[in-house]
């Protein structure tokens, strides 16, 4: 290691690759660097190969982000998101953004990953025809899906299918082209390209092989797409995913030595001594390479040698190719093509839909390709990456690891009996050892820490129950795999994939999520069915039919029950202001009805108590009739805006804090929320309205209003978090509204906003509520979109005799009355 | 119940659309307030408007499968048995249903049928 010096290190690109590179060398020269990444992506770094997940509504791109913004923070990187290098400048040490920002390097990384190929047919660039290759690309996606209307993917590869599978799941009619004879030809032979095509078409995927696509159609965006035999296709939207190639445009005009990709020597170093060039952009021994365990090879080598360490080379391996569609399981490693000095086992089962073949050469595997079955993928990567002679086993090879003698019949001691050095993880190269020991020696108990620690299964996934297997042999009973709390005993889900499955799927019933989501039980219970019934109402407000059934009590009856099965009513007071009229008609309704109690709330309100059940609807009715409605204080809804009087009266108030807490009051009643949502408004820093304690708080200040958050005064204490400071009201309400908008759509059954945050993380909400202002406002459309069906006044709709069976006994089956 | 056929009266209290399914609804009779409830595979059911923990009103539970939540405390109570459901202990009286066609009857302590609602 060199002596402490700061130097200057400058990454262009904030891809996978550059971000592992970042790790190692965090760790191996913490101090010697000052990081400055360009991100053309207008985001922080994720994981590209979970796009198909994202797309097809399994994962959410929160849960596929690597570093978040305060990674960068935490270790003193400047990224630069949304800014696109345009030039090098290696004489005088410097790269310039499309936005004219100048940053000099000592050491500069080049990591412009990869460009989609487009195919150069007429009709290419028309509105609606797009690549497959980053978010934006998803986000296009999922906004054509909404349309439920016919999508054409050109490319039967690994991209291709994964964004044909997503779209299909999104609700779209899909047709693949693909202009060789079977799927994925270049991993897979025709054999289990054959099987692969049947199981795509089993799910309603149209598939066309051998299908030149001539011209891409229509007038003021894309309509179809017409093949070279004449064939029309209708389309409102194409994917193309036909390929990448390197994108080492940047690296050519600097005037380095470029081949397909950029060259670099085994250290990943260019023809420049002082540039490195790592990734999908880069082509080391003659190869480029765009699976992630190669480029993560790439970022280690390159962290080494920046970090002062010249030995580490980069080598050449073969990497597994799986495809990430749920229920199409896939396996492909190595050299399978034919050849006079090769043989071949093949093993095929047609009813179970398998195919196995192996690929041998001097008695040793080169070649794997899997189908149906896949759970000895790693085991025959294990024989081929050793060159192990398999002459010994050669009969029963095929059947895998549990045939072979001293093996083992159950997957569970399958995993057991895999050697130490045995590669787990493909991705990110971890090996069997590496995990059993960082579980012992670091006492991780959850596929999560394993995962932080170890980075296995952290990439794409699939060797997640690999992973869970060594974590049950390791920690034996106490290892509880479905780490994820399940909503209730009627299902294995937990309440975020329920959520996320409700929108990706676009079920709409409680019985079709049962269905759907293959519940336990015939028609749920009192915890998932009330959750259920608020996930669809707040998921498709105009189309769901609230199930009455389904809601607690309280929220079907419009009041708070009470111990001796009687129930209290709390008419609202807008921002607790009220008046003589008011105050005389509750004293009316009190008398009439020979109410016992009255109280104050704590939310500045009247609340009556002991009310009978009959009398509910006539209570409400005389209520009514001065104007009052309901207070929603049953409700997982919004309950009150507390405010103090402001600049009305107060000789210290700054704004109209009554005036505010009324307008966002008339604003957002009625709406539905996870759990109850109470808030105040005070005038000024003095805070009389209590407002740091709230689920939403406004402190009113000389220059504006400051927007708090997440505070609870119940169970825990816990003062608020400032999400922000705004100008006007207007702001003020809109970033109010967004901020439960997003709890609205993020927040678990019951969660209050405190611990969502907690949860979600202030800073992530700030930047979709504060920083984000397209995202503001569409959380705010949301919202405005949803009160149109939700502002209805429960109590007039009751009182004009919507379900009024609830209120009246059945029958009465005595002698004398008894009530 | 075996217990209730000693001197019972099969009293007619409405028909099955009275009750909305996976719902219950209450029959007032001497003896305090029956919860008459319905499944949502249409099965009738009922049981003292009472539950055994703090006597709260079982006909303003979620009903689920063949079992009620009560709403004060969310003990679970079989609607078949009666007997409360998971860790609780306890049980509530439950009283017979015959079914004819839609119209439901139940096995009341006499005398003295009287009209709907």
């Amino acid at each position: 290691m060199p002596e402490k010096v700061t130097e200057k290190l400058v990454i262009i690109g904030n891809g996978m690759a550059p971000g592992r590179m970042l790790e190692h060398l965090l760790e191996a020269a913490p101090e010697h660097y000052r990081v400055t990444i360009f991100n053309a992506e207008p985001r922080v770094n994720y994981d590209r190969i979970m796009l198909s997940p994202v797309l097809s509504g399994e994962k959410s791109f929160e849960e596929i982000v690597i570093h978040g913004d305060g990674w960068y923070i935490a270790n003193g990187i400047t990224l630069y998101k949304g800014h696109r290098i345009v030039a090098i400048d290696r004489e005088a040490g410097t790269v310039t953004s499309d936005q004219g920002t100048v940053e000099s390097y000592d050491k500069l990384v080049i990591a412009t990953g990869s460009v989609p190929f487009v195919i150069p047919v007429p009709g290419k660039n028309l509105p609606g025809v797009i690549t497959y290759r980053d978010l934006d690309d998803v986000n296009a996606m999922l906004l054509a899906a909404q349309s439920r209307q016919k999508a054409v993917v050109i490319g039967g590869g690994l991209l291709g299918l994964e964004a044909a599978a997503g779209l299909k799941e999104r609700g779209m009619d899909v047709t693949v082209l693909h202009v060789m004879p079977t799927l994925m030809e270049r991993q897979l032979d025709p054999a289990a390209g054959y099987l692969l095509q049947k199981a795509v078409e089993a799910r309603g995927i149209n598939i066309m092989t051998k299908a030149n696509t001539k011209e891409i159609f229509g007038t003021a965006k894309v309509e179809g797409v017409e093949l070279a035999d004449g064939t029309i296709i209708p389309a409102s939207l194409v994917v193309m995913a036909v390929g990448i190639r390197p994108n080492a445009g940047l690296a050519k005009d600097a005037g380095l030595v470029v081949n397909r990709g950029i060259v670099t020597d085994a250290g990943m170093q260019t023809s420049d001594p002082n540039i490195f060039a790592i990734g999908e952009c880069a082509e080391v021994g003659g190869n480029v390479y765009g699976l992630v365990a190669p480029l993560y090879e790439m970022a280690r080598v390159t962290a080494a040698r920046l970090a002062g360490d010249s030995q580490p080379c980069f080598v050449h391996s073969d990497t597994p190719t799986k495809l990430k569609v749920t229920g199409i399981d896939l396996y492909s490693l190595g050299d399978f093509a034919d050849g006079d000095d090769r043989e071949e086992i093949i093993l095929r089962d047609a009813t179970a839909g398998i195919y196995k073949r192996l690929v041998l050469k001097d008695n040793r595997i080169i070649g794997t390709v899997l189908f149906g079955e896949t759970g000895d993928g790693p085991w025959f990567n294990d024989l081929k990456k050793k060159e192990t002679d398999i002459a010994a086993m050669r009969d029963t090879l095929i059947f895998g690891q549990a045939f072979q003698g001293g093996g083992a019949a159950d997957p569970l001691s399958a995993v057991a009996a895999l050697a130490d050095d045995a590669e787990i993880c493909g991705c990110n190269g971890v090996c069997k050892g590496k995990i059993t020991g960082a579980i012992q020696s670091k006492g991780l108990t959850s596929l999560d820490d394993v995962r932080t620690h170890t980075k296995a299964s952290a990439s794409c996934g699939t060797c997640t129950g690999l992973v869970e297997k060594l974590m049950q042999l390791a920690l034996g009973e106490s290892y509880n795999p479905a780490a994820i709390q399940p909503m209730c005993s009627c299902t294995t889900l937990g309440h975020d994939e329920v959520r996320r499955l409700i929108k990706a799927k676009g079920i709409k019933t409680i019985p079709a999520v049962m269905q759907e989501l293959e519940w336990k039980t015939s028609c749920g219970c009192a915890k998932c069915r009330p959750a259920l019934n608020y996930y669809l109402v707040a998921d498709w407000p105009d189309q769901y039919a609230d199930d009455y059934q389904s809601r607690f009590v309280n929220e079907r009856v419009h009041a708070n029950i009470q111990k001796d099965g009687t129930y209290s009513v709390v008419p609202r007071m807008w921002g607790g202001m009220t008046s003589s009229k008011e105050l005389r008609a509750i004293a009316d309704v009190v008398d009439k009805f020979a109410i016992p109690a009255v109280k104050v709330t704590g939310g500045q309100r009247i609340d009556m108590l002991g009310v009978k059940k009959e009398d509910l609807p006539a209570v409400w009715s005389d209520l009514g009739k001065a104007g009052f409605v309901s207070g929603h204080a049953y409700a997982k809804g919004l309950r009150t805006v507390k405010t103090c009087v402001g600049t009305d009266w107060c000789r210290f108030g700054t704004q109209d804090s009554t005036g505010l807490g009324i307008r966002i009051e008339k604003f957002m009643w009625g709406s539905w929320t996870p759990a109850k949502v109470k808030m105040g408004v005070s005038g000024c820093p003095r805070n009389c309205a209590e407002a740091t304690c709230k689920d939403v708080g406004v402190i009113c200040v000389d220059s504006g209003y400051e927007i708090h958050f997440a505070g609870a005064a119940g169970l825990d204490i816990k003062g608020t978090e400032i999400l922000g400071s705004v100008r006007t009201e207007d702001e003020a309400l809109e970033v109010i509204v967004a901020l439960v908008q997003m709890y609205r759509e993020q927040g678990r059954y019951l969660e209050r906003i405190y611990k969502w945050a907690k949860r979600i993380g202030i800073d992530e909400i700030k930047r979709q509520v504060i920083s984000d202002l397209t995202r503001r406002g569409d959380y705010f459309d949301r919202f405005v979109f949803s009160q149109r069906f939700a502002q209805v006044d429960p109590w007039s709709e009751r009182v004009s005799g919507k379900d009024k069976h609830e209120f009246r006994p059945m029958a009465v089956a005595a002698l004398e009355p008894a009530e | 119940m075996n217990a209730m056929t000693i001197n019972v009266e099969w009293i007619e209290i409405g028909t099955l659309d009275d009750i909305p399914q996976r719902g219950a609804r209450c029959v007032t009779t001497r003896d305090g307030r029956i919860a008459v409830f319905r499944t949502h595979d249409d099965r009738v059911f009922a049981l003292d408007n009472l539950c055994p923990h703090r006597g709260g009103p079982l006909s303003e539970g979620i009903v689920h499968g063949a079992s009620v939540t009560c709403p004060l405390h969310n003990w679970v109570l079989s609607l078949e048995t009666g007997q409360a459901l998971g860790a609780d202990e306890g049980s509530v009286r439950t009283i017979a249903v015959i079914m004819d066609g839609c119209r439901i009857s139940l096995a009341l302590s006499p005398p003295s049928p009287m009209a709907a609602e």
